[in-house]
């Protein structure tokens, strides 16, 4: 594969040798010639990529921490309540009606401090880039009924088994457009035995829809699964059809 | 009829000398010889054919001649590819998981780019007999000894953050399809005591897992016959079965983009010096330094000596013939010198089935007390199933051939009694892999023999080297360039049990 990189880098240089050695006397555009720059410190550009791609990890890592210095202050309650705001997620406590939610700067009343040692019942954290080491944070909440993770980009399969903590409480779970959530994780759902809804709507990640969605449905008998955005077209059946046709010809 | 016969052979094998010959000349043409040769009627005009490709012929002899001339890369002595260098720093015998998860943490812990130079050997590169590829693929954390479970909780994290550990730039992402099902261990009276002590192990060493009762086992899984089971272990997180070939790829892929030098060939020999010392009892001890390692080729009669400062013996089902190449086994009967590597292959065979009404996405890896084991595989009704044979009725090791009559005999009706699903199956297909058979007590051997001085060994994990892959390569890694272990204390699973006799044996109930 590097190989492939060092012939693909030649060819370039041959090209732009080219382009330079003929007498025709206009340079190439800006961005041609920033390409063949940039191509020409192939190592460079490949370092910095890697760089980029460690920052952000980081930077994820770094969201998800254990929030263990709230935790000792204010009690575990508390803790997963500051960490689920500032991931721009949003909860409400058992007994109270009202949300809490941070907003798009991140910004987020204080009032949630007010109500010590509440549980939490409901979570959204609906596009926020929760991950396995951030679950541990919500962690000894007994009485969590409703988990939205709604678009998340971090939750993998790892997260839905982690998820066996909420096993006797959780009754709603909402894991539709995650990426990286494949049929192998599913299977982790079955601790779950609490669960009445479950939206695995549009999972890009699960290979034969139809099948995973029934074979859910038996898994967990008392959960109403909801499963849209899937194209359970009989287009790929067709193709099947002309190949046994030009067999039957032969 | 017979003579006509001759002739046509006589005719078809003066052809086959024209034709090599009629190469060789056009060799020796373009320095001008136009030698004679006999004509025998093979219908070709040599002439003819000469002035119709004479634009060829000159292109041929122009690079010819450019070759000869100093500069180009063709040289008259033909170097074999692929040879492995002729130094190296530390040498890997096998490349299968465990041998390339090493050199990946070699290349991952050296603190300089370039610091150490490993070589990975592999005899076979089609994995043919290799144990990783054909493994069930399944990791658990429930043992007995807290090394083993330390170990597979280590590698269960590695594979949840594999693409950061092995992800290389601008590839695909790995996707190890790794299916979080858990495994269940069915316990009978006389061993349940046994299992209620090892939960408290595993749950002390932090690993997630539950204890059932018959009837939450029904309950859970109403397919499962509980007749005769007393308790229940059900793993909830980081168990579960995984593909090997992926894992295997993605150390290899990662540790060839790190620089590690792969080289297919076998270990016949190694050059060692030996030091003869004396013990405080005046016993005589031969202790033995690898300067070199004897690689032969393939197929072939060529071999290459690398010379390197440490070998590491990750050679799996076969690890047993490097150390009978250093005499290790055949000095004096009570002295260490005497004590073999208790490792040998073992086959063990794997059924595929089919059942179309057997249990659905949460049948776990499930381990009956009898020693039958079953996993689902796939979405399509097809079950993995399996059975350690007793002692006395181990199967030939000479070959993988695959013995159907102990699906009949021994699998079968035990799995039918368990499941009653199972009654009505179907074989698909079965394989049969090795087991790298620690005889003494079945449990890994990582670290230094006492009498070579530098030879690693990381093997002899008897059906679960798989799942302890990313954290023995760690720690042989930790072994080689720390000097000692630092994460995880692995001094256990050492030689010193070997020689003093004391095996750590797994209390499973299986």
């Amino acid at each position: 594969q590097s190989l492939q990189r060092c012939c693909q880098r030649s060819a370039l240089l041959i090209v732009a040798r080219r382009q330079w050695s003929s007498s025709s006397v206009s340079s190439p555009p800006l961005h041609t010639r920033l390409l063949l720059f940039l191509t020409q410190r192939f190592y460079d550009v490949e370092m910095l990529l890697s760089w980029g791609s460690q920052l952000r990890r980081r930077g994820i890592q770094k969201k998800n921490v254990y929030y263990g210095y709230t935790q000792k202050l204010y009690g575990s309650d508390i803790a997963a309540a500051y960490y689920i705001l500032s991931l721009k997620g949003g909860f409400r406590y058992v007994g109270q009606p009202e949300w809490f939610r941070a907003n798009q700067r991140g910004k987020f009343n204080w009032d949630f401090l007010k109500h010590k040692d509440t549980p939490l019942e409901e979570v959204n954290m609906s596009y926020t880039v929760i991950n396995y080491t951030g679950l541990g944070n919500l962690e000894g909440q007994k009485s969590l009924r409703t988990l939205s993770l709604r678009g998340c980009p971090e939750v993998d399969d790892w997260f839905l088994a982690r998820l066996h903590i909420f096993q006797d409480s959780l009754e709603e779970l909402d894991i539709s457009h995650c990426p990286r959530i494949t049929t192998a994780g599913l299977a982790a759902l079955r601790n779950l035995k609490g669960l009445r809804r479950l939206d695995v709507s549009s999972l890009p990640g699960i290979s034969s829809p139809g099948l995973v969605v029934i074979l859910l449905e038996e898994m967990l008998p008392q959960c109403q699964i909801t499963a849209t955005g899937y194209d359970h077209s009989l287009r790929q059946e067709k193709g099947e059809r002309m190949e046994e046709h030009m067999e039957g010809q032969r | 009829m017979s003579t006509w016969r001759r002739l046509h052979v006589k005719v078809r094998t003066t052809h086959g000398l024209l034709t090599s010959r009629w190469e060789t000349q056009r060799h020796t043409w373009q320095y001008g010889h136009l030698a004679l040769c006999q004509n025998l009627s093979t219908g070709r005009p040599l002439r003819n054919d000469f002035f119709k490709d004479l634009e060829a012929q000159l292109a041929a002899m122009r690079k010819k001649a450019s070759d000869a001339l100093p500069g180009s890369s063709w040289s008259p002595l033909e170097i074999t590819p692929n040879l492995p260098p002729e130094r190296a720093d530390i040498v890997i015998v096998g490349g299968g998981v465990m041998g390339w998860s090493i050199a990946y943490w070699l290349k991952q812990k050296e603190r300089v780019r370039g610091g150490v130079k490993v070589v990975v050997v592999e005899k076979d590169p089609k994995y043919s007999q290799a144990s990783t590829v054909l493994s069930a693929g399944g990791i658990r954390q429930q043992f007995s000894l807290p090394e083993n479970i330390h170990l597979s909780l280590a590698s269960a994290d590695f594979m949840r953050n594999i693409n950061e550990h092995l992800g290389v730039l601008d590839e695909d992402p790995i996707d190890l399809q790794f299916n979080q099902s858990g495994y269940l261990f069915l316990a009978s009276e006389q061993v349940a005591h046994i299992m209620e002590e090892n939960y408290s192990t595993q749950r002390y060493a932090g690993a997630k897992v539950s204890l059932l009762s018959p009837t939450q086992v029904k309950e859970k899984f109403p397919w499962i016959n509980t007749d005769g089971v007393v308790l229940a272990s059900y793993g909830l997180e980081n168990e579960g079965w995984f593909d090997p070939w992926t894992l295997l790829n993605a150390f290899r892929r990662k540790a060839i983009s790190m620089g590690v030098i792969q080289c297919c060939g076998e270990v016949t020999d190694f050059k060692y010096t030996t030091n003869v010392m004396t013990t405080a009892d005046g016993d005589e001890v031969d202790l033995r330094r690898i300067k070199s390692v004897k690689v032969q080729m393939p197929n072939s009669l060529e071999y290459q000596p690398v010379e390197c400062a440490i070998v590491v013996n990750a050679a799996g089902a076969f690890s047993a013939k490097l150390t009978a190449m250093l005499g290790i086994g055949f000095g004096p009967k009570d002295s260490i010198g005497g004590i073999p590597l208790p490792v040998e292959p073992r086959k063990r065979y794997v059924y595929v089935v089919h059942c179309p009404d057997g249990p659905g996405l949460d049948s776990p890896f499930l381990i009956d007390y009898s020693g039958v084991y079953f996993r689902r595989e796939g979405l399509g009704g097809n079950y993995i199933v399996g059975r350690s044979p007793e002692e006395a009725e181990e199967p030939d090791t000479s070959n993988l051939e695959v013995d159907h009559q102990f699906f009949e005999d021994k699998v079968w009706p035990n799995l039918a009694s368990r499941v009653p699903v199972f009654e009505k199956l179907k074989v698909k297909s079965a394989w049969a892999g090795f087991y790298d058979y620690n005889t003494f007590d079945q449990n890994g051997i990582i670290g230094m023999h006492p009498l070579i001085n530098n030879m690693y060994f990381a093997t002899g994990f008897s059906g679960h080297g798989l799942q302890h892959s990313p954290a023995v390569g760690r720690s042989v890694a930790e072994l080689i360039l720390d000097g000692n272990f630092t994460t995880l204390n692995l001094s256990g699973l050492g030689f010193r049990r070997i020689l003093a006799n004391e095996p750590m044996l797994e209390k499973n109930i299986v």
